[in-house]
């Protein structure tokens, strides 16, 4: 008994080294996932870029058609580089609707004349609600949206051209 | 030309490490005892070397040479010498090799002052010292080279995280590093005195100076990391439980018991076996604590380097020294006596339930901010960890610990009588009785933590000053003072964390130019904005005139600062103290053209946490200069007498 | 007044990963004027986690989906909801990691077990220390 007690530390200091090394081979994925996939679209309305334009609402999913969901702003430095994959998707025919965020409407026009405008609709998220509402942590960040209106994917970060095929997968299935 | 310099002296540095080792465990041995005299000689030159490497890279941040990696990458020609400075070890490399320099330092002290020990026992610790050193030269040699050079050199260099650039940082890893490596020679000698078999009273008194000077580094460190983040992070928060602010203060914990334990052994050869465990685990925390923050194995603000390799390299370092350790306890635990017996009631018996309680907070701090870690690792659950369950986890062990505190310097050593100290504490009791009276009728709301807080800090104020009574103040030994100071030090400390979570007013408000608003006894007004020039930033700096009742106003000025290398915002509180609370002023960009976000808080008597901190170093001072003037100066003095 | 013209092309130009100074949440950083509304929604704000920072709580954050948060927060708590049901929403949309405060669950109950049972063994570690009083 007193035997196994005075090794006692060193096995707890074994423990407590197994637990650094697991969390050093496998570092922790700093990405925060939405817990929203597999989910509904959340309730939300947002105003379109400007008069005239059509805004995004929850409504706008659910009519059977999957689409894809980019929230972006102009802002953001990756959502440049994530700017041309988008269009050449929107080329392959996928719709995909945005949501702008903590955006002003001249800064996202001038970024959409520049940069192509690959969006069927952009909703104007100023205050950033609609991005909690989804789960998002940051920009860019993608949904996959099925025909029911349920959220079933989620990339986090820029989308690549090695993306691009997983991305189709998901929307394929979801159609 | 320095560069290679520094170099150089670190691999003699690190090539005297090794032969300190060898020449140790040779001399251990019967057949080579002679070569014992040899060591301190060795452990001197090898900390004069590293001294020296650390210089010429201070000296090569000084001078800009972007032709060094290192400064490269963490420096910019345009900063302001004092961060050039500090921003020696600002960075992972650089902080590493101060951590070698005053470890080295460490030793070549013990190599010279320690006389009392037994020699075999302080071969023993110089060579574990040496051990702990070779470990760490290894990985600045081999993977965390400070003075790797860059070709061609940089023009101005990257620059440094500006929430770095910030006098706090000059002291505060420095601060926190001494600690550190004074635990680590707290931690030879118990290794020393295992080897030898050696544990007992002896060795608690050679070991007492390096704990409390350690203890004293890491209070400062803290309570100075604690102000840095308070008016740093600009939120008027003091204490986040960041993982990097854990990592330090875990040592801490594991210090307070060990400097608690220390004196049983010295003066009752009482704990011998826990004595010696706090010791293996106060500088295994402060390893501990070097390795979450150098792996960025945890998300955190503080964490600068997040590099796998160099983690793996410290976690070898950590399996073999602590690992090390603990097997050698185990082994050799059983060859040490247990120490002499007490009863429950006794000074003895409270400073158990003290070592019980710090290790339960330790134990608390330790699993909240690795737990999380180790359960992603297993399943890949995440979950967070942070102020609700420490708070409510620690918090009560705390304050149980500050009950004990005040009751174990009225108990007498062995035996007492729960009478008699019912008797002592008669009037803490009664003054807990009034504050809580005093707090339920004129401060309500109040909630349950910062009630419990401030009527503790009254009582336990009250009883820490009760070894004092009816003695003769000029002959009261400097060691009982300093023990008052630092558990006055503690009360004060919490009154400050109770009024502060307590009484604080906090108004967030959007201002324009020309409105006031009141906040506690202020009144301030935002006069205007202007932009103004930094060395290597420019900043938004709001003028605010603030007025308490009909005293003179005066202005403050916080900024929002925007740095260019790199490019980061950070906000610069502007914050004036008055003796009972501070006033702390944030502005961030506006909003609009027009309104602009200000952040105001009066913050009644935050200023005595941090003042609780240095009483306690205070008090960790006296004890350290009562304690070296008895065992150091009045050994030499009863050795002169006996020579005379 | 106008603002530094020059301080906010640097900002435009330096920091592309901070949004330009579009207008914010009504509550972001404005309490609300109920004092117990606002003392809830700040207690709660600091138990929920930022999801861009380093371990910090959205109380304690400069980055702007902090900011949307503690609107968020305070919109709700103003409509009168609970601070736990807040809580609960956060941790739908986010996952238990946005909670600073752990539900006491099979995966998180060693964080209150582990310090319990080693406070009991150490108390049965200290017993043989002591001697009987006679």
């Amino acid at each position: 008994m007193r035997k196994l007690v005075v090794w006692m530390p060193f096995g707890v200091v074994a423990v407590l080294l197994a637990t650094f090394a697991a969390g050093l081979l496998n570092p922790s994925d700093r990405a925060v996932a939405s817990g929203m996939v597999g989910r509904t679209v959340p309730a939300f309305r947002l105003a379109g870029v400007r008069a005239p334009d059509q805004g995004l609402e929850t409504g706008y999913f659910a009519d059977g058609k999957p689409r894809l969901l980019n929230i972006f702003a102009s802002w953001c430095g990756p959502c440049v580089a994530e700017a041309p994959v988008l269009m050449d998707l929107q080329r392959a025919g996928v719709e995909i609707t945005g949501i702008a965020v903590h955006d002003r409407a001249d800064d996202l026009r001038a970024f959409l004349a520049r940069r192509g405008n690959p969006y069927s609709r952009i909703g104007m998220d100023p205050e950033g609600r609609a991005q909690i509402a989804f789960g998002s942590a940051g920009v860019p960040e993608t949904f996959v949206v099925n025909g029911r209106g349920t959220i079933v994917y989620q990339h986090i970060g820029i989308i690549t051209a090695n993306d691009v095929p997983i991305i189709l997968a998901k929307l394929r299935r979801a159609g | 030309m320095i560069a290679e310099l520094g170099l150089a002296a670190l691999w003699l540095g690190a090539a005297l490490a090794l032969l300190q080792l060898a020449l140790g465990a040779l001399a251990l041995g019967t057949r080579h005892a002679g070569l014992q005299p040899a060591l301190p000689a060795v452990a001197v030159a090898q900390a004069v070397l590293t001294g020296i490497a650390f210089l010429c890279l201070v000296a090569l941040f000084m001078r800009s040479d972007m032709s060094v990696l290192l400064v490269a990458t963490n420096s910019h020609s345009a900063k302001p010498m004092l961060y050039k400075f500090a921003g020696t070890w600002g960075n992972h490399e650089g902080s590493m090799l101060l951590w070698v320099s005053i470890l080295a330092a460490g030793g070549a002290l013990v190599a010279l002052l320690e006389r009392r020990l037994p020699m075999r026992t302080k071969t023993a610790t110089l060579a574990a010292q040496a051990a702990i050193a070779i470990g760490f030269y290894a990985f600045l040699l081999f993977s965390s080279n400070p003075f790797a050079r860059l070709n061609p050199a940089a023009p101005d260099g990257q620059g440094l995280n500006p929430l770095l650039q910030d006098p706090g940082l000059a002291f505060h890893p420095p601060t926190l590093y001494l600690g550190y490596v004074g635990m680590s020679v707290a931690f030879s000698f118990a290794v020393g005195a295992l080897v030898t078999r050696d544990v007992g009273p002896g060795l608690a008194r050679a070991m007492r100076p390096w704990v409390l000077g350690a203890w004293i580094f890491l209070t400062l460190g803290i309570s100075a990391g604690s102000y840095w983040a308070y008016y740093e992070l600009g939120w008027g928060g003091w204490w986040f439980w960041d993982p990097v602010e854990n990592a330090s203060l875990m040592p801490w914990l594991a210090a307070t018991a060990l400097l608690h334990s220390v004196t049983v052994l010295a003066t009752r050869n009482g704990l011998p076996a826990w004595t010696i465990m706090l010791s293996v685990v106060a500088f295994s925390m402060s390893m501990v604590g070097t390795f979450l923050v150098r792996s960025g194995i945890l998300t955190s603000v503080h964490s600068f380097a997040v590099d796998p390799t160099r983690g793996a390299f410290i976690l070898g370092l950590l399996a073999v020294y602590i690992g090390g350790a603990m097997a050698l306890f185990a082994l050799r635990i059983g060859t040490v006596q247990s120490g002499s017996p007490f009863e429950p009631v006794s000074r003895e018996g409270a400073l158990v339930l003290n070592n019980l309680l710090l290790s339960g907070i330790l134990v608390v701090v330790l699993v909240g901010t690795l737990y999380p870690l180790a359960l992603e690792a297993a399943n890949g659950t995440r979950l967070s960890v942070g102020a609700p369950y420490f708070n409510s986890s620690a918090g009560p062990l705390a304050l149980l610990l500050l009950l004990v505190m005040a009751a174990g310097p009225l108990l007498r050593w062995r035996r007492d009588h729960p009478a008699s100290l019912a008797a002592r504490l008669a009037i803490p009791v009664l003054v807990l009785a009034a504050a809580l009276l005093l707090v339920v009728a004129f401060l309500r709301p109040i909630s349950l933590l910062p009630l419990l807080g401030l009527v503790t800090a009254a009582a336990v104020g009250t009883a820490s000053l009760a070894p004092l009574w009816r003695r003769n103040l000029a002959r009261t030994p400097l060691f009982t003072w300093g023990m008052v100071v630092a558990h006055l030090g503690c009360a004060v400390s919490l009154a400050g964390m109770a009024a502060d979570s307590a009484f604080t007013k906090e108004v967030l408000v959007s201002l324009q130019v020309g409105e006031t608003r009141r906040v506690g006894p202020y009144s301030v007004t935002f006069r205007q904005v202007s932009e103004v020039p930094g060395p290597n930033w420019s900043a938004l700096d709001a003028e605010l005139l603030v007025q308490r009742g009909s005293q003179a106003p005066f202005v403050m000025h916080p900024q929002s600062r925007t740095f260019t290398d790199p490019p980061m915002e950070t906000n610069e509180s502007a914050i004036a103290t008055a003796w009972d609370g501070q006033l702390y002023l944030v502005v961030s960009a506006p909003q609009d053209d027009i309104h602009y976000p200000i952040r105001m808080w009066w913050k009644p008597f935050v200023t005595l946490i941090w003042l609780g901190g240095i009483m306690m170093a205070l008090g960790g001072g006296l004890a350290l200069l009562g304690r070296v003037d008895r065992d150091v100066f009045g050994w030499r003095r009863r050795l002169a007498g006996r020579a005379a | 007044m106008k603002a530094p013209a020059l301080l906010k092309a640097v900002l435009m130009a330096a920091l592309l990963a901070v949004a330009p100074a579009a207008a914010a949440g009504r509550y972001n950083d404005v309490q609300l004027a109920d004092p117990a509304q606002e003392r809830a929604a700040k207690a709660l704000m600091t138990s929920i986690r930022c999801v861009v920072c380093r371990g910090q709580s959205i109380a304690d954050s400069n980055a702007d989906i902090a900011g949307d948060m503690r609107g968020e927060i305070r919109e709700r708590i103003a409509a009168g909801e609970s601070p736990e049901s807040i809580r609960a929403w956060f941790i739908q949309h986010y996952g238990d990691w946005v909670s600073f405060q752990p539900r006491f669950t099979e995966a998180s109950a060693p964080l209150w077990l582990i310090p319990a049972l080693s406070l009991l063994f150490g108390v049965a570690l200290a017993r043989p220390l002591f001697r009987k009083r006679r």
